[in-house]
């Protein structure tokens, strides 16, 4: 699969990294190499294979419900770019 | 002080239970030897008052009579685990002065045990890389040169600087991580032992998370015993993390003393990849004739779908780390570039937040799991891990462990690849598919090349089979006992 | 009941399917020990888990599992042994990993039913299509400051299970009544408190309108819709909506839409304006949810008389029209209440007055059954009195306001008033006379065959002994009189 520049351009919006416009033929070229690589994996016929879910041989482990954690308030904002009045702040949200 | 630094984790052991010196004197040696070894850029952050301040605690401790398993010994930690206070950077512009409010669970059970905390190292950013080139904070260097040669060559990564800092006896032992060759191709390329455990061996909690399924943490050390007793710590059960397996704890280094006799090693004829160098192809004919001579059975195995792990990972990894990665998003912790609407900020942040590999797999993870393209890659990458495990299952139906080189090459100069996204991935072609089936994977050091750099030989093991690869391991190292080191050339400069 | 819109083109039907997040009612979080409690300081509820910290993991609480299958039991849904978390990528302020933990492809419920109870006691049933568990997301406030949003993670990785109906409602009332069934469903589970003011339940609501017999037509989304009644305002207005954009040569644009009280109106998102693409894949921090077969049996044998099976039994037991059971059963206290003052006494009797006069008081003054002014003994007392013709159903409802008021007894309040009834048939023809007397040509009216002029004598008569003469035996003893 050979991606041209608006896909990139998408994948970039939907991932949240600004990429400036004459950088998108670059990329595409780039990424599309890396895909055209991948694309080794169509040889394989996989048509009667279930896909891996964990290589863990086990399933999900309960936590009792019981109140273990919380009341940390400026632990939890102590890394913040921006904090006021117990809040993270961040630019205005339009809805 | 060179005989400090000199000392491997269980002598440093052995001499502290003597009393011939101390935690903080072995401590200050290290110490020093860090803030000379400057220019290797192994470390990001340095931490010589808390080392030595824990270097007391344990003098205090051991006085008192309390001594824990690796009580005293100064380590490296990778800076990808969580501590507590400490500045914990993954190598990313992102995490600009996250001071992480939790510690990891693996870092806590080696202070637990007594172990000291010389500073954090460098890797590639977000473990994302095999030469720690990608890394904010720059490359490593390589302590190993070619003789008669000037040229820098990588470490390898992504466990880069804590190869180099265990290499260069900067530190006694060092974490690394591995979530496809991480931890054992910077071994190889550093003459060190680096094993990965079986995933759900390690707890994860409090490890920045590159790919959440395939990530492990391990030690990296200089010998095998080493090895043994820094992954009894570091290893147990942890409620924290819902894919840590409870599962007993083995004495590695009492298993060591069994020997390999008896053990049925497969060669895997699918690892000899095209265009590999003559004198990797010797070096594991050399391992399997050590092997043999030391009583063990060598046969040929298949693992027919090895060539696909690498494309494979390259779906699954990015496809991970692009939904791991989302956290960054200047709201929270680390780096923010202001703008007036929330979706700039976001996009303005992480791209000046995440270098170039980084964004390249987030890019490519975004692509893989987005509408339309879930079923053709991510889905098709997690059958082929099925394929993959299957073929292992099979093999160790009759081998107990698998002997094959860790990497197609020895360590090469730095610049060489970067240009190269793909030739640089497959660095990890031999020891992908290990993290892909979730298996145990240690390299140990099997000779030097013909250039006179670190060449290593992988042993692959059965789910939490750590005790045979290490005994495996300890075999070859018996075997090629390599007695060379690479000269403290950074010193001088 | 009229189910159909009319048009400019004839009639339109409306199709109507929700999807109701209902918050678990558990101590801690769904993948985190934070707790859970309503209101409190912001970010003080947060674990390094929920702040989507680097390096925190997800660990499953056991109980979000256990309302899960209790509340899937009690919607009648097949429980999924297997199911399986996925991630659900988006960036949002207040989701701080930038994905949200839930179930998309197996879910731990499958197909359910709901029966609704509609006026007149008639009932429908809707399908349920799935319940999922999932994470809530945090609280952005945008009334703080001019140029930034304040983020409050306390509600961040709170569980919800997201009910998911068929689109199997086709006016506004149902979408009400499966509202109200569902939410009383939940309580009497105990899974959820359904506290719609609190946003612990919240329904997004989907909306489309067809020409009756039709295919569906494309549905919009009105998105976090927190009280019934706005749910259906919202349902009215966005059907009316899809139906002029249609018959003005339109078509409709399937997006997701805001409800705004205010205005009575839904609006277009703005935020929502990009189709999303929200690259769901397992999370790999967990492993496949197992419910096994014996903890299944165990929540089974557990369950509580649910609403269905109690308005059964009321009707049974207690011999009450269908629809006073169906207004019993929404709420479990206001059965229990109910089944407190019928115990040992007329059934029917104890329905009207607690349907009736007591449920009339209650929403008069914003209450509920639990704190009612009257407890269910003392209106017992009142239906006793009643029953044994101590006092009359007339002079029962002024004994009932002076109980609301003073929270008297209504036995103490008939002595203390003298409001007894009075059957002494001396006194009682004492009063006929004297009201026979006093209307001579109405008397003669009727005795010349106005017979209609019976109830104003019967009216007299009680206007004159202030409502306390027994009507059986005013009636009795007037026809007689009146015969002459």
């Amino acid at each position: 699969m050979s991606l041209d520049k608006a896909t990139v351009a998408h994948i970039a919006k939907l991932a949240r990294i600004a990429v400036p416009e004459q950088d998108l033929p670059g990329l595409a070229t780039e990424l599309s190499g890396i895909l055209k690589w991948i694309e080794q994996l169509d040889s394989v016929d996989t048509s009667k294979v279930e896909p891996l879910s964990s290589v863990v041989n086990a399933t999900l482990r309960f936590r009792e419900d019981n109140i273990t954690d919380g009341g940390q308030r400026d632990a939890v904002l102590a890394n913040a770019p921006v904090s006021a009045q117990g809040f993270f702040v961040v630019p205005k949200v339009v809805e | 002080m060179s005989a400090f630094t000199d000392l491997t984790l269980t002598a440093a052991l052995e001499g502290l239970a003597k009393g011939d010196f101390t935690s903080v004197e072995l401590t200050r040696a290290h110490v020093e030897a860090v803030e000379a070894a400057r220019g290797l850029n192994a470390f990001v952050t340095e931490t010589p008052d808390q080392a030595l301040k824990m270097a007391a605690e344990s003098d205090t401790r051991r006085k008192a009579g309390t001594v824990g398993l690796m009580e005293g010994v100064p380590l490296a930690i990778k800076d990808l685990f969580c501590t507590k206070g400490v500045l914990t950077t993954a190598s990313s512009h992102i995490l600009d002065g996250f001071k992480p409010p939790y510690e990891s669970t693996v870092t806590a059970n080696l202070w637990k045990a007594g172990a000291v905390m010389l500073g954090k190292t460098n890797l590639d950013e977000f473990a994302m890389g095999s030469s720690n080139e990608t890394s904010y904070y720059g490359g490593v260097v390589n302590p190993w040169r070619k003789p008669g040669d000037n040229k820098n060559l990588v470490p390898g990564g992504s466990s880069g600087g804590s190869a180099t800092a265990v290499a260069a006896r900067l530190a006694i032992a060092a974490t690394g991580t591995d979530t496809g060759g991480s931890i054992r191709q910077p071994a190889a390329f550093t003459g060190t032992v680096g094993l990965k455990p079986t995933y759900g061996r390690c707890s994860r909690f409090g490890i920045v998370a590159f790919a959440s399924s395939l990530d492990q943490a391990g030690p990296m050390t200089r010998t095998i015993d080493d090895a043994a007793v820094m992954m009894r710590v570091m290893a147990g059960f942890d409620d924290k993390d819902s894919t840590s397996v409870d599962i007993a704890v083995p004495d590695y280094r009492a298993d060591l003393a069994q020997s390999v006799k008896g053990l049925r090693i497969g060669i895997p004829k699918e690892y000899r990849v095209d265009g590999m160098p003559a004198e990797i192809d010797a070096l594991w004919q050399q391992g399997m004739e050590w092997l043999k001579a030391a009583g063990a059975e060598v046969k040929d195995i298949s693992l027919p779908h090895t060539q696909y792990a690498l494309p494979a990972y390259y779906i699954v990894a990015p496809a991970e780390a692009s939904s791991n990665l989302a956290r960054y998003d200047g709201v929270r912790f680390g780096l923010r570039v202001p703008a007036d609407e929330l979706a700039d900020m976001y996009a303005q942040t992480r791209a000046a937040g995440f270098g170039a590999e980084v964004r390249r797999r987030i890019l490519i993870g975004t692509y893989v799991l987005s509408a339309g393209y879930y079923d053709a890659y991510y889905v098709k990458a997690q059958k082929i891990r099925t394929l993959i495990l299957n073929d292992f299952t099979k093999a160790f139906e009759s081998v107990d462990a698998i002997l094959t080189p860790t990497t197609p090459t020895a360590a090469f100069g730095l610049g060489d690849k970067v240009d190269d996204p793909v030739s640089m991935y497959l660095n990890d072609v031999l020891t992908v598919p290990v993290n892909m089936a979730g298996l145990p994977g240690l390299s140990v050091p099997a000779g030097l090349s013909k250039e006179g750099l670190p060449l290593g030989l992988q042993v692959i093991g059965k789910p939490f089979d750590e005790s045979t690869v290490l005994r495996v391991g300890k075999a070859i190292e018996d075997a090629a006992a390599l007695k060379q080191k690479p000269e403290a050339w950074w010193r001088a400069a | 009941m009229a189910t159909l819109l009319h048009g400019a083109t004839g009639e339109w039907e409306m199709v109507i399917g929700l999807e109701v997040h209902a918050q678990v009612t558990s101590k801690a979080k769904l993948f985190s020990g934070a707790a859970t409690e309503f209101g409190a300081e912001p970010n003080t509820q947060v674990s390094f888990v929920d702040a989507g910290m680097p390096g925190m993991l997800p660990v499953i609480n056991r109980v979000c599992v256990e309302q899960a299958v209790r509340t899937g039991l009690g919607l009648k849904a097949q429980i999924n042994k297997v199911s399986v978390f996925d991630r659900k990528n988006y960036f949002y302020a207040d989701l701080p990993a930038g994905y949200q933990i839930s179930q998309y492809l197996q879910p731990i419920v499958g197909k359910g039913t709901i029966i609704l109870d509609l006026a007149g006691g008639e009932t429908r049933e809707v399908g349920i299509t799935r319940l999922h568990l999932e994470q809530d997301a945090g609280k952005s406030l945008h009334d703080q400051d001019p140029s930034s949003s304040f983020v409050d993670l306390n509600r961040a990785g709170v569980a919800l299970m997201e009910i998911v109906s068929e689109p199997d409602m086709r006016t506004a009332e149902e979408a009400g009544a499966y509202l109200r069934k569902l939410r009383s469903i939940l309580r009497y589970l105990g899974t959820c408190d359904g506290n719609m003011e609190q946003g612990s339940m919240r329904a997004d609501v989907n909306v489309s309108v067809r020409k009756p017999g039709a295919p569906f037509g494309t549905r919009c989304e009105i998105k976090n819709v927190n009280s019934i009644r706005y749910v259906q305002q919202a349902i009215e207005y966005e059907a009316r909506r899809q139906i002029d954009i249609i018959e003005d040569g339109g078509t409709i644009k399937q997006e997701t839409r805001l409800y705004d009280a205010r205005k009575g109106e839904t609006r277009s998102m703005r935020s929502k304006e990009d189709a999303h693409d929200y690259r769901y894949f397992p999370d790999p921090d967990l492993l496949p949810l197992v419910v096994q077969d014996g903890l299944i049996k165990s929540i089974a044998e557990s369950l509580p008389e649910l609403p269905d099976e109690k308005k059964a039994r009321l009707v049974r037991d207690y011999g009450i029209p269908l629809y006073d059971a169906s207004v019993l059963i929404l709420e479990k206290e206001r059965a229990d209440f109910f089944e407190a003052v019928a115990k040992g006494r007329d059934s029917k009797l104890s329905a009207n007055w607690v349907t009736g006069e007591l449920f009339a008081a209650l929403n008069k003054t914003g209450r509920d059954v639990t704190d009612s002014p009257i407890s269910a003994a003392k209106l017992g007392g009142l239906i006793d009195l009643i029953s044994d013709n101590t006092i009359s159903g007339r002079i029962a409802k002024d004994v009932f306001e002076i109980m609301l008021e003073t929270g008297k007894d209504a036995g103490a309040i008939v002595e203390e008033k003298g409001l007894r009834q009075v059957t002494d048939t001396g006194a009682i023809e004492g009063v006929i006379d004297a009201v026979l007397a006093a209307n001579a040509d109405k008397l003669a009216e009727y005795r010349s065959g106005k017979d209609k002029l019976f109830g104003f004598f019967v009216g007299q008569v009680m206007k004159q002994s202030g409502g306390k003469a027994n009507p059986a035996l005013v009636n009795e003893l007037l026809k007689k009189k009146l015969a002459g």
